[in-house]
Protein backbone atom coordinates (compact mmCIF):
# COMPACT_ATOMS: atom_id res chain seq x y z
CA UNK A 1 0.00 0.00 0.00
CA UNK A 2 1.80 3.27 -1.11
CA UNK A 3 -1.39 5.20 -0.65
CA UNK A 4 -4.48 5.04 1.16
CA UNK A 5 -7.82 7.32 0.83
CA UNK A 6 -9.59 7.49 4.13
CA UNK A 7 -12.81 5.35 3.19
CA UNK A 8 -10.76 2.12 2.15
CA UNK A 9 -8.43 2.59 5.13
CA UNK A 10 -11.88 3.30 7.14
CA UNK A 11 -13.67 0.38 5.78
CA UNK A 12 -10.34 -1.61 6.04
CA UNK A 13 -10.37 -0.80 9.38
CA UNK A 14 -13.81 -1.53 10.53
CA UNK A 15 -13.21 -5.11 8.87
CA UNK A 16 -10.17 -5.73 10.20
CA UNK A 17 -11.85 -4.69 13.88
CA UNK A 18 -14.67 -6.78 13.58
CA UNK A 19 -12.82 -9.45 11.83
CA UNK A 20 -10.67 -9.26 15.33
CA UNK A 21 -13.51 -9.12 17.45
CA UNK A 22 -15.76 -11.34 16.42
CA UNK A 23 -12.52 -14.14 16.22
CA UNK A 24 -12.58 -15.05 19.86
CA UNK A 25 -16.16 -14.15 20.84
CA UNK A 26 -15.24 -11.50 22.58
CA UNK A 27 -17.17 -9.57 25.06
CA UNK A 28 -18.44 -5.90 24.79
CA UNK A 29 -16.14 -5.35 27.95
CA UNK A 30 -13.38 -6.71 26.62
CA UNK A 31 -13.83 -5.04 23.19
CA UNK A 32 -14.08 -1.34 25.15
CA UNK A 33 -10.76 -2.59 27.11
CA UNK A 34 -8.72 -3.26 24.17
CA UNK A 35 -10.03 -0.36 22.45
CA UNK A 36 -8.93 1.83 25.51
CA UNK A 37 -5.49 0.13 25.40
CA UNK A 38 -4.88 0.40 21.66
CA UNK A 39 -5.72 4.47 21.81
CA UNK A 40 -3.39 4.43 24.51
CA UNK A 41 -0.56 2.52 22.46
CA UNK A 42 -1.34 4.50 19.53
CA UNK A 43 -1.05 7.41 21.01
CA UNK A 44 2.68 6.70 23.13
CA UNK A 45 5.88 7.51 21.27
CA UNK A 46 8.16 4.06 20.03
CA UNK A 47 10.94 5.39 22.87
CA UNK A 48 7.91 5.78 25.82
CA UNK A 49 6.84 2.10 24.52
CA UNK A 50 10.54 0.80 24.54
CA UNK A 51 11.23 1.60 28.03
CA UNK A 52 8.43 0.22 29.11
CA UNK A 53 8.16 -2.90 27.34
CA UNK A 54 9.35 -5.66 29.22
CA UNK A 55 12.88 -7.72 27.58
CA UNK A 56 11.14 -11.14 26.95
CA UNK A 57 8.74 -9.75 24.35
CA UNK A 58 11.55 -10.62 21.84
CA UNK A 59 11.95 -13.90 22.11
CA UNK A 60 8.26 -14.60 22.01
CA UNK A 61 6.76 -16.72 18.72
CA UNK A 62 5.05 -14.53 16.15
CA UNK A 63 4.97 -14.11 12.84
CA UNK A 64 3.56 -11.26 10.30
CA UNK A 65 -0.24 -11.29 8.97
CA UNK A 66 0.41 -7.72 7.35
CA UNK A 67 4.14 -6.44 7.58
CA UNK A 68 4.31 -3.18 8.15
CA UNK A 69 3.57 -0.92 5.77
CA UNK A 70 2.96 2.74 5.24
CA UNK A 71 -0.17 4.56 3.88
CA UNK A 72 -1.98 8.01 3.98
CA UNK A 73 -5.25 8.59 6.27
CA UNK A 74 -7.23 12.15 5.95
CA UNK A 75 -7.68 13.98 9.30
CA UNK A 76 -10.83 15.74 9.26
CA UNK A 77 -11.28 18.20 11.81
CA UNK A 78 -14.58 19.99 13.42
CA UNK A 79 -14.50 23.99 13.73
CA UNK A 80 -14.61 24.97 17.16
CA UNK A 81 -15.41 21.53 17.99
CA UNK A 82 -18.33 20.94 17.38
CA UNK A 83 -18.92 23.08 13.73
CA UNK A 84 -18.70 21.37 10.10
CA UNK A 85 -16.76 18.29 9.47
CA UNK A 86 -13.99 19.57 7.42
CA UNK A 87 -10.79 17.85 5.50
CA UNK A 88 -7.54 19.61 7.60
CA UNK A 89 -5.16 17.32 5.72
CA UNK A 90 -3.53 13.78 4.99
CA UNK A 91 -1.07 11.93 7.36
CA UNK A 92 1.36 8.92 7.07
CA UNK A 93 0.14 6.12 9.42
CA UNK A 94 2.16 2.81 9.50
CA UNK A 95 -0.35 -0.28 10.07
CA UNK A 96 0.75 -3.61 10.55
CA UNK A 97 -1.10 -7.07 11.89
CA UNK A 98 0.59 -10.09 13.21
CA UNK A 99 0.11 -13.51 15.03
CA UNK A 100 0.84 -14.30 17.88
CA UNK A 101 1.37 -17.84 19.13
CA UNK A 102 1.82 -17.56 23.08
CA UNK A 103 0.98 -19.90 25.95
CA UNK A 104 -1.34 -22.45 24.00
CA UNK A 105 -3.11 -19.13 22.65
CA UNK A 106 -3.12 -17.66 19.31
CA UNK A 107 -3.63 -13.92 19.43
CA UNK A 108 -3.74 -11.31 16.55
CA UNK A 109 -2.70 -7.85 17.38
CA UNK A 110 -3.28 -4.90 15.09
CA UNK A 111 -0.83 -1.86 15.17
CA UNK A 112 -1.96 1.83 13.83
CA UNK A 113 0.46 4.58 14.68
CA UNK A 114 0.78 8.13 13.33
CA UNK A 115 4.28 8.56 11.18
CA UNK A 116 6.65 6.02 8.95
CA UNK A 117 8.05 4.04 12.10
CA UNK A 118 7.52 0.40 11.73
CA UNK A 119 8.93 -0.48 14.78
CA UNK A 120 6.94 1.82 16.26
CA UNK A 121 3.76 -0.14 15.10
CA UNK A 122 5.06 -3.58 15.27
CA UNK A 123 5.44 -3.08 19.34
CA UNK A 124 1.99 -1.70 19.22
CA UNK A 125 0.89 -4.76 17.59
CA UNK A 126 2.85 -7.12 19.72
CA UNK A 127 1.37 -5.50 22.97
CA UNK A 128 -2.09 -5.85 21.62
CA UNK A 129 -1.44 -9.40 21.13
CA UNK A 130 -0.10 -10.17 24.47
CA UNK A 131 -2.74 -7.71 26.39
CA UNK A 132 -5.56 -10.14 24.76
CA UNK A 133 -4.18 -12.76 26.67
CA UNK A 134 -5.81 -13.61 30.08
CA UNK A 135 -2.42 -14.38 31.88
CA UNK A 136 -1.20 -11.53 30.71
CA UNK A 137 -3.60 -8.70 30.39
CA UNK A 138 -3.22 -7.29 34.24
CA UNK A 139 0.20 -7.55 34.53
CA UNK A 140 1.14 -5.55 30.62
CA UNK A 141 -1.79 -3.46 31.82
CA UNK A 142 -0.15 -2.17 34.78
CA UNK A 143 3.43 -2.47 34.01
CA UNK A 144 2.78 -0.50 30.26
CA UNK A 145 -0.47 0.81 29.97
CA UNK A 146 -1.41 2.13 33.17
CA UNK A 147 2.17 4.14 33.14
CA UNK A 148 1.34 5.45 29.38
CA UNK A 149 -2.02 6.56 30.58
CA UNK A 150 -0.88 8.10 33.55
CA UNK A 151 1.48 10.30 31.47
CA UNK A 152 -0.88 11.21 28.94
CA UNK A 153 -3.36 12.34 31.26
CA UNK A 154 -0.86 14.75 32.76
CA UNK A 155 0.27 15.99 29.10
CA UNK A 156 -3.60 16.60 28.40
CA UNK A 157 -3.89 19.00 31.84
CA UNK A 158 -0.62 20.70 31.50
CA UNK A 159 -2.01 21.53 28.11
CA UNK A 160 -5.41 22.67 28.75
CA UNK A 161 -4.33 25.11 32.22
CA UNK A 162 -1.81 26.43 29.62
CA UNK A 163 -4.47 27.01 27.27
CA UNK A 164 -7.19 28.03 29.86
CA UNK A 165 -4.56 30.53 31.17
CA UNK A 166 -4.33 32.50 27.79
CA UNK A 167 -8.48 32.46 27.95
CA UNK A 168 -9.73 36.10 27.42
CA UNK A 169 -13.19 36.43 28.96
CA UNK A 170 -15.03 39.80 27.36
CA UNK A 171 -17.43 41.58 29.32
CA UNK A 172 -18.37 45.30 29.14
CA UNK A 173 -17.73 47.59 31.98
CA UNK A 174 -20.67 49.73 32.87
CA UNK A 175 -20.44 53.57 31.26
CA UNK A 176 -22.33 56.14 31.13
CA UNK A 177 -22.96 58.73 33.82
CA UNK A 178 -26.31 59.02 34.87
CA UNK B 1 -25.35 -0.99 -0.83
CA UNK B 2 -22.06 -2.99 -0.68
CA UNK B 3 -21.85 -3.25 2.56
CA UNK B 4 -25.58 -4.37 3.15
CA UNK B 5 -25.11 -6.97 0.28
CA UNK B 6 -21.72 -8.63 2.08
CA UNK B 7 -23.71 -8.99 5.73
CA UNK B 8 -25.38 -12.08 5.51
CA UNK B 9 -22.03 -13.69 4.35
CA UNK B 10 -20.27 -11.69 7.47
CA UNK B 11 -22.74 -13.15 9.87
CA UNK B 12 -21.74 -16.55 8.93
CA UNK B 13 -18.01 -15.99 9.18
CA UNK B 14 -18.33 -15.37 13.47
CA UNK B 15 -16.38 -18.53 14.63
CA UNK B 16 -13.27 -18.09 12.36
CA UNK B 17 -10.17 -18.90 14.86
CA UNK B 18 -7.25 -16.59 15.33
CA UNK B 19 -5.50 -19.76 13.92
CA UNK B 20 -6.87 -20.03 10.87
CA UNK B 21 -5.72 -16.17 9.25
CA UNK B 22 -3.24 -17.22 6.99
CA UNK B 23 -0.83 -14.16 6.61
CA UNK B 24 -0.77 -12.62 3.25
CA UNK B 25 2.26 -11.91 0.63
CA UNK B 26 5.30 -11.65 2.47
CA UNK B 27 7.00 -8.24 0.45
CA UNK B 28 3.08 -6.81 -0.91
CA UNK B 29 4.41 -4.45 -3.13
CA UNK B 30 6.88 -6.74 -5.25
CA UNK B 31 5.17 -10.18 -4.74
CA UNK B 32 1.70 -8.67 -6.15
CA UNK B 33 3.94 -7.23 -8.63
CA UNK B 34 5.53 -10.37 -9.76
CA UNK B 35 2.04 -12.28 -9.34
CA UNK B 36 0.34 -9.56 -11.77
CA UNK B 37 3.00 -10.05 -14.25
CA UNK B 38 2.38 -14.06 -14.03
CA UNK B 39 -1.23 -13.76 -14.73
CA UNK B 40 -1.11 -11.18 -17.19
CA UNK B 41 1.54 -13.30 -19.14
CA UNK B 42 -0.51 -16.16 -18.46
CA UNK B 43 -3.74 -14.14 -20.26
CA UNK B 44 -1.62 -12.98 -22.66
CA UNK B 45 -0.16 -16.12 -24.05
CA UNK B 46 -2.98 -18.41 -23.86
CA UNK B 47 -1.63 -22.23 -23.29
CA UNK B 48 1.70 -21.09 -21.98
CA UNK B 49 1.81 -21.70 -18.14
CA UNK B 50 3.58 -19.04 -15.51
CA UNK B 51 4.67 -20.78 -11.96
CA UNK B 52 4.08 -18.75 -8.99
CA UNK B 53 7.64 -17.62 -7.64
CA UNK B 54 6.70 -15.87 -4.17
CA UNK B 55 6.42 -18.56 -0.89
CA UNK B 56 2.54 -18.30 -0.13
CA UNK B 57 0.73 -20.06 2.38
CA UNK B 58 -2.88 -20.39 0.81
CA UNK B 59 -5.75 -20.54 3.05
CA UNK B 60 -8.10 -23.45 2.80
CA UNK B 61 -9.67 -24.65 -0.02
CA UNK B 62 -7.35 -22.41 -2.11
CA UNK B 63 -4.06 -23.34 -4.05
CA UNK B 64 -1.34 -21.19 -3.88
CA UNK B 65 -1.98 -19.59 -7.30
CA UNK B 66 -5.50 -18.83 -6.64
CA UNK B 67 -4.55 -17.34 -3.10
CA UNK B 68 -2.00 -15.71 -5.09
CA UNK B 69 -4.19 -14.36 -8.41
CA UNK B 70 -6.88 -12.87 -5.07
CA UNK B 71 -4.22 -11.07 -3.15
CA UNK B 72 -2.80 -9.54 -6.91
CA UNK B 73 -6.29 -8.63 -8.28
CA UNK B 74 -8.82 -8.36 -5.18
CA UNK B 75 -9.65 -4.77 -3.74
CA UNK B 76 -12.35 -3.21 -2.13
CA UNK B 77 -13.86 -2.19 -5.39
CA UNK B 78 -14.46 -5.52 -6.49
CA UNK B 79 -17.03 -7.72 -5.44
CA UNK B 80 -16.01 -11.39 -5.39
CA UNK B 81 -18.33 -14.43 -5.69
CA UNK B 82 -17.34 -17.92 -3.89
CA UNK B 83 -18.66 -20.77 -5.01
CA UNK B 84 -20.11 -23.31 -2.38
CA UNK B 85 -16.51 -25.42 -2.81
CA UNK B 86 -14.49 -22.23 -2.55
CA UNK B 87 -16.29 -20.29 0.49
CA UNK B 88 -14.65 -21.25 3.39
CA UNK B 89 -14.79 -19.56 6.39
CA UNK B 90 -11.34 -19.49 6.46
CA UNK B 91 -10.51 -18.32 2.44
CA UNK B 92 -13.50 -15.59 3.40
CA UNK B 93 -11.44 -14.51 6.34
CA UNK B 94 -8.45 -14.07 4.38
CA UNK B 95 -9.80 -12.27 1.72
CA UNK B 96 -11.97 -9.69 4.08
CA UNK B 97 -8.73 -9.11 5.73
CA UNK B 98 -5.99 -8.81 3.12
CA UNK B 99 -8.24 -7.82 0.29
CA UNK B 100 -11.30 -5.83 1.68
CA UNK B 101 -13.09 -7.15 -1.25
CA UNK B 102 -17.03 -7.70 -0.97
CA UNK B 103 -18.14 -10.83 -1.05
CA UNK B 104 -21.23 -11.07 -3.19
CA UNK B 105 -23.95 -13.85 -3.18
CA UNK B 106 -24.90 -13.06 -7.01
CA UNK B 107 -22.80 -14.47 -9.61
CA UNK B 108 -24.02 -11.52 -12.42
CA UNK B 109 -22.85 -9.19 -9.93
CA UNK B 110 -19.15 -10.31 -9.26
CA UNK B 111 -16.31 -8.77 -10.84
CA UNK B 112 -14.61 -11.90 -9.95
CA UNK B 113 -15.35 -15.21 -8.87
CA UNK B 114 -13.45 -18.15 -7.63
CA UNK B 115 -14.22 -21.55 -8.77
CA UNK B 116 -13.39 -25.29 -7.11
CA UNK B 117 -15.68 -26.40 -9.46
CA UNK B 118 -16.27 -26.28 -12.53
CA UNK B 119 -19.39 -23.89 -13.32
CA UNK B 120 -22.21 -25.22 -15.24
CA UNK B 121 -23.08 -22.22 -17.53
CA UNK B 122 -20.62 -19.36 -17.93
CA UNK B 123 -23.68 -17.47 -18.76
CA UNK B 124 -24.89 -16.79 -15.12
CA UNK B 125 -21.90 -14.60 -14.54
CA UNK B 126 -21.71 -10.96 -15.54
CA UNK B 127 -21.07 -11.08 -19.33
CA UNK B 128 -19.92 -7.39 -19.89
CA UNK B 129 -21.99 -4.54 -21.87
CA UNK B 130 -21.59 -3.92 -25.41
CA UNK B 131 -20.58 -0.69 -24.54
CA UNK B 132 -18.02 -2.09 -21.64
CA UNK B 133 -16.97 -5.64 -22.38
CA UNK B 134 -14.33 -5.23 -19.64
CA UNK B 135 -17.33 -5.27 -16.89
CA UNK B 136 -17.43 -9.15 -17.37
CA UNK B 137 -16.91 -11.59 -14.57
CA UNK B 138 -13.22 -13.04 -14.80
CA UNK B 139 -13.38 -16.61 -13.30
CA UNK B 140 -10.83 -17.88 -11.36
CA UNK B 141 -11.04 -22.09 -11.73
CA UNK B 142 -9.02 -24.08 -9.69
CA UNK B 143 -8.18 -27.66 -11.11
CA UNK B 144 -5.92 -30.08 -10.03
CA UNK B 145 -3.65 -30.20 -12.72
CA UNK B 146 -2.64 -28.06 -15.91
CA UNK B 147 -0.26 -29.57 -18.65
CA UNK B 148 0.98 -28.30 -21.48
CA UNK B 149 1.15 -30.56 -24.25
CA UNK B 150 4.60 -30.31 -26.60
CA UNK B 151 3.18 -32.82 -29.19
CA UNK B 152 0.84 -31.31 -31.83
CA UNK B 153 0.06 -35.17 -32.71
CA UNK B 154 -1.17 -36.21 -29.53
CA UNK B 155 -4.52 -38.07 -28.58
CA UNK B 156 -5.87 -36.02 -25.74
CA UNK B 157 -6.13 -32.62 -24.62
CA UNK B 158 -7.68 -29.04 -25.97
CA UNK B 159 -6.43 -27.37 -28.87
CA UNK B 160 -6.35 -23.61 -28.50
CA UNK B 161 -5.95 -21.29 -31.37
CA UNK B 162 -6.13 -17.39 -31.20
CA UNK B 163 -4.90 -14.39 -30.57
CA UNK B 164 -1.64 -14.73 -28.42
CA UNK B 165 -0.73 -18.25 -29.78
CA UNK B 166 1.36 -18.42 -33.45
CA UNK B 167 -0.58 -21.78 -33.99
CA UNK B 168 -1.86 -23.44 -31.68
CA UNK B 169 -1.42 -24.61 -28.09
CA UNK B 170 -2.14 -28.03 -26.43
CA UNK B 171 -3.15 -28.24 -22.70
CA UNK B 172 -4.42 -30.91 -20.53
CA UNK B 173 -6.89 -29.63 -17.52
CA UNK B 174 -7.59 -32.27 -14.95
CA UNK B 175 -10.56 -32.14 -14.02
CA UNK B 176 -12.35 -31.08 -17.13
CA UNK B 177 -16.22 -31.36 -17.71
CA UNK B 178 -17.07 -33.44 -20.91
CA UNK B 179 -18.73 -30.68 -22.81
CA UNK B 180 -16.41 -27.87 -21.81
CA UNK B 181 -15.58 -27.42 -25.57
CA UNK B 182 -19.84 -26.66 -25.88
CA UNK B 183 -19.60 -24.65 -22.84
CA UNK B 184 -16.69 -22.51 -23.78
CA UNK B 185 -18.93 -21.88 -27.73
CA UNK B 186 -21.58 -20.65 -25.73
CA UNK B 187 -19.14 -18.18 -23.65
CA UNK B 188 -17.43 -17.54 -27.32
CA UNK B 189 -20.72 -16.85 -29.12
CA UNK B 190 -21.40 -13.78 -27.61
CA UNK B 191 -17.58 -11.76 -28.55
CA UNK B 192 -16.94 -9.48 -27.72
CA UNK B 193 -19.29 -10.43 -24.10
CA UNK B 194 -18.43 -12.91 -22.52
CA UNK B 195 -15.87 -14.38 -19.38
CA UNK B 196 -12.51 -15.14 -19.02
CA UNK B 197 -10.50 -17.80 -17.02
CA UNK B 198 -7.61 -18.02 -15.03
CA UNK B 199 -7.23 -21.68 -14.63
CA UNK B 200 -4.92 -22.23 -11.15
CA UNK B 201 -3.43 -25.39 -10.42
CA UNK B 202 -1.23 -25.80 -7.19
CA UNK B 203 1.40 -22.80 -8.14
CA UNK B 204 0.71 -22.56 -12.07
CA UNK B 205 -1.11 -19.89 -13.89
CA UNK B 206 -2.99 -20.28 -17.73
CA UNK B 207 -4.90 -17.72 -19.08
CA UNK B 208 -8.23 -18.48 -21.40
CA UNK B 209 -9.34 -15.26 -22.66
CA UNK B 210 -12.81 -15.32 -24.28
CA UNK B 211 -11.17 -14.66 -28.26
CA UNK B 212 -9.65 -18.33 -27.84
CA UNK B 213 -11.25 -20.97 -29.90
CA UNK B 214 -11.17 -24.01 -28.10
CA UNK B 215 -11.17 -27.83 -29.58
CA UNK B 216 -10.87 -30.93 -28.77
CA UNK B 217 -8.03 -33.06 -29.77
Amino acid sequence: MQTTDATVADRSNRHSAETVAKTAGKTAQETTDRQRWLAILAKASREELEALVPDWLEELTWRYLRPPEVGMVMLRGRTGGDGAPFNLGETSVTRCALHLDHDGRQLIGHGYVLGRDKRHAQLVALLDALLQHPGETDRLASRVVAPLAAMQETLRKRQASKANATKVNFFTLVRGDS
Amino acid sequence: MLESETEGREMTATSIEATTLRPGFADPVQHAQQSFRLILEAMSRPGSLTELTCPLEPPQPFGPATAAAALTLFDSDTRVWLDPAAHSEEAAAFLRFHCGCPLTDTPDEADFAVCLDWPEDFGNFAQGEPEYPDRSTTLIVQVDSLDKVDSLNGEDGLVLSGPGIAEQERLRVSPLPADFTARWALNRAGFPLGVDLILTADRTFCGLPRSLTVQEA
